[in-house]
């Protein structure tokens, strides 16, 4: 693709400024802003990625899937903001879920140890698991709210902080999994899934393209359950002291 | 009160607060051993707060409590929430039916409740055995209560925690659950406090009573005497003058 031909395709970020306009929905402000910072950090980035494939030194990779875990930590956080030392917990299953699977990546010779294979799939599991940290964290924070009587009553009787917030946990991790399993259901039939449209688009063979969507499909089931069930399980005790009370906003 | 009797629980200056509210005011005052105790007081007079801070679901923000001369930091939460049970004035159930709210309580420490035993505690508390396996959310507001009641027997605490856990009965329930209530505290010597809106309950079911008001404990004594009052507020409390 030409800059000129890449220019052109603004024509779908115009299709939606004229319809918010009409509609009077007010989303200009947001689409443009969107808009600029998609140009401005996938241009940044393909430049670093450029440099970091060609360097192929072990340090720049290290240094760039840190700086991914920084960044996803930062945008999940602020939905947490409830639960004491939410940032560290984030952080350790971030980096949990990322060592992780690529030790069984790279452990089994799944992909091969390259700048651009760590780096692209390191950038699926840190993305979709900041996501799943987000979704369980709205989810989880709204159940423990909603459902706080519950959790008065469990522990009036003499039941442990666990046991007191068990279907609450519960009820997130399962609620913020649901969106990854449903959409692999129909994965291939109504979504050509991205990273496969791009190697196909690019040349790549479907079959070798499917295979590698196969790939990342699991991945990122193992991504969304980890994240889930760790962040839930390091979650859940900051919402008591010590004489297992449970702590109101 | 002349009376010499030991204390099951003992309070010593308590304050509790929340942010910038005052909510329990230096609190200082005693609940004997297997009697009854009963707390009135008008809406928001802090009765609720101090009825957790007796199983230890809040902790004072000042001042001590005693539970049988220990301070109750030295008990196990989890220990003191079963030796000190509470009935609370929502009546809270977990989703579910009646059986599973009453086995909750041996559930949490892993064990069973037998559906035989459920039954005997429901008659206990005027409900058929039919309502064993109806889901709590079709209960109406008294037989909510009811259940709440039986399941915080299931502890069989020594210390009873009440709080208003009949305002939703009708007065033919109203005095079944008086008599069981009297009926476990002298059969079994449970110490029982009991929050009650209803002045005449609270004179009539009580050896001692507890009238509070804006976080303050304002007259303690044998219920029967404070069927006259001394004290200014405490009368026009008694004659309705308040609430
Ligand atoms: N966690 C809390 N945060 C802020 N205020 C609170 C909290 N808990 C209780 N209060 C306030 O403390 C006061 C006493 O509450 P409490 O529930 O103990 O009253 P009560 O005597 O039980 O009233 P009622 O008869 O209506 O049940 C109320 O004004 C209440 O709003
Ligand atoms: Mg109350």
């Amino acid at each position: 693709m030409t800059y000129v031909t890449l220019s052109i395709t603004l024509i779908f970020v115009v299709i939606p400024l004229v319809l918010s306009r009409t509609l009077r929905l007010g989303l200009e402000k947001d689409t443009i802003i969107a808009t600029i910072r998609s140009i401005i950090q996938l241009l940044a980035v393909g430049y670093v990625l450029k440099f970091v494939f060609d360097s192929e030194n072990p340090l720049y990779i290290f240094l760039m899937v840190a700086l991914m875990i920084v960044a996803a930590t930062q945008n999940a956080r602020t939905k947490g903001k409830a639960i004491k030392g939410i940032t560290w917990k984030i952080a350790v299953t971030l980096i949990f879920v990322e060592v992780l699977t690529q030790s069984i990546m790279l452990g089994f010779n799944i992909i091969p140890a390259t700048a651009q294979y760590i780096i692209s799939t390191s950038g699926m599991v840190i993305g979709n698991s900041m996501v799943l940290s987000i979704l369980f964290l709205n989810r989880f924070t709204a159940e423990v709210e909603s459902h706080d009587d519950e959790t008065e009553l469990i522990l009036s009787l003499g039941g442990t902080p666990k046991q007191a917030i068990n279907r609450q946990l519960i009820n997130a991790i399962k609620a913020s999994m649901i969106p990854t399993i449903e959409s692999q259901k129909t994965m291939g039939l109504v979504q050509l899934p991205g990273i496969m449209s791009g190697q196909i688009i690019a040349g790549a063979d479907p079959v070798q393209a499917v295979q590698y969507q196969l790939l990342i499909i699991f991945l990122l089931l193992t991504t969304a359950s980890v994240t889930s069930i760790l962040l839930g399980f390091l979650s859940y005790p900051s919402l008591f002291n010590q004489r297992m009370q449970l702590l109101r906003k | 009160m002349d009376k010499i009797y030991e204390p099951a629980l003992h309070f010593r200056e308590v304050d509790y607060s929340v942010g910038d509210i005052h909510i329990l005011k230096k609190i200082t005052g005693s609940f004997p051993k297997g009697k009854i105790t009963t707390l009135v007081g008008p809406s928001g007079a802090g009765k609720t707060t101090l009825l957790k801070l007796c199983n230890g679901l809040i902790s004072p923000t000042s001042g001590d409590i005693f539970i049988h001369k220990k301070p109750i930091e030295s008990f196990d939460p989890i220990e003191l929430r079963r030796f000190v049970g509470i009935a609370l004035q929502s009546a809270p159930m977990i989703t579910g039916t009646v059986f599973q709210n009453l086995s909750l309580p041996l559930e949490l420490r892993g064990e069973k409740l037998s559906e035989e035993d459920a039954i005997r505690f429901l008659e206990d508390v005027g409900l058929e055995d039919k309502f064993l396996h109806w889901k709590t959310d079709d209960l109406s507001g008294g037989q909510r209560q009811k259940v709440s009641i039986a399941r915080t027997l299931i502890n069989r605490s020594e210390i009873l925690l009440l709080d208003e856990i009949t305002s939703a009965l009708d007065r033919t329930s109203l005095h079944e659950i008086e008599e069981l209530i009297t009926k476990i505290n002298q059969k079994y010597g449970v110490t029982i406090i009991w929050i009650t809106h209803n002045l005449d309950q609270a004179l009539s079911i009580g050896d001692y009573t507890w009238v509070m008001m804006g976080g303050k404990v304002i007259e303690t004594g044998e219920s029967e005497l404070l069927k006259s009052p001394k004290n200014e507020l405490v009368r026009q409390f008694v004659q309705g003058d308040l609430s």
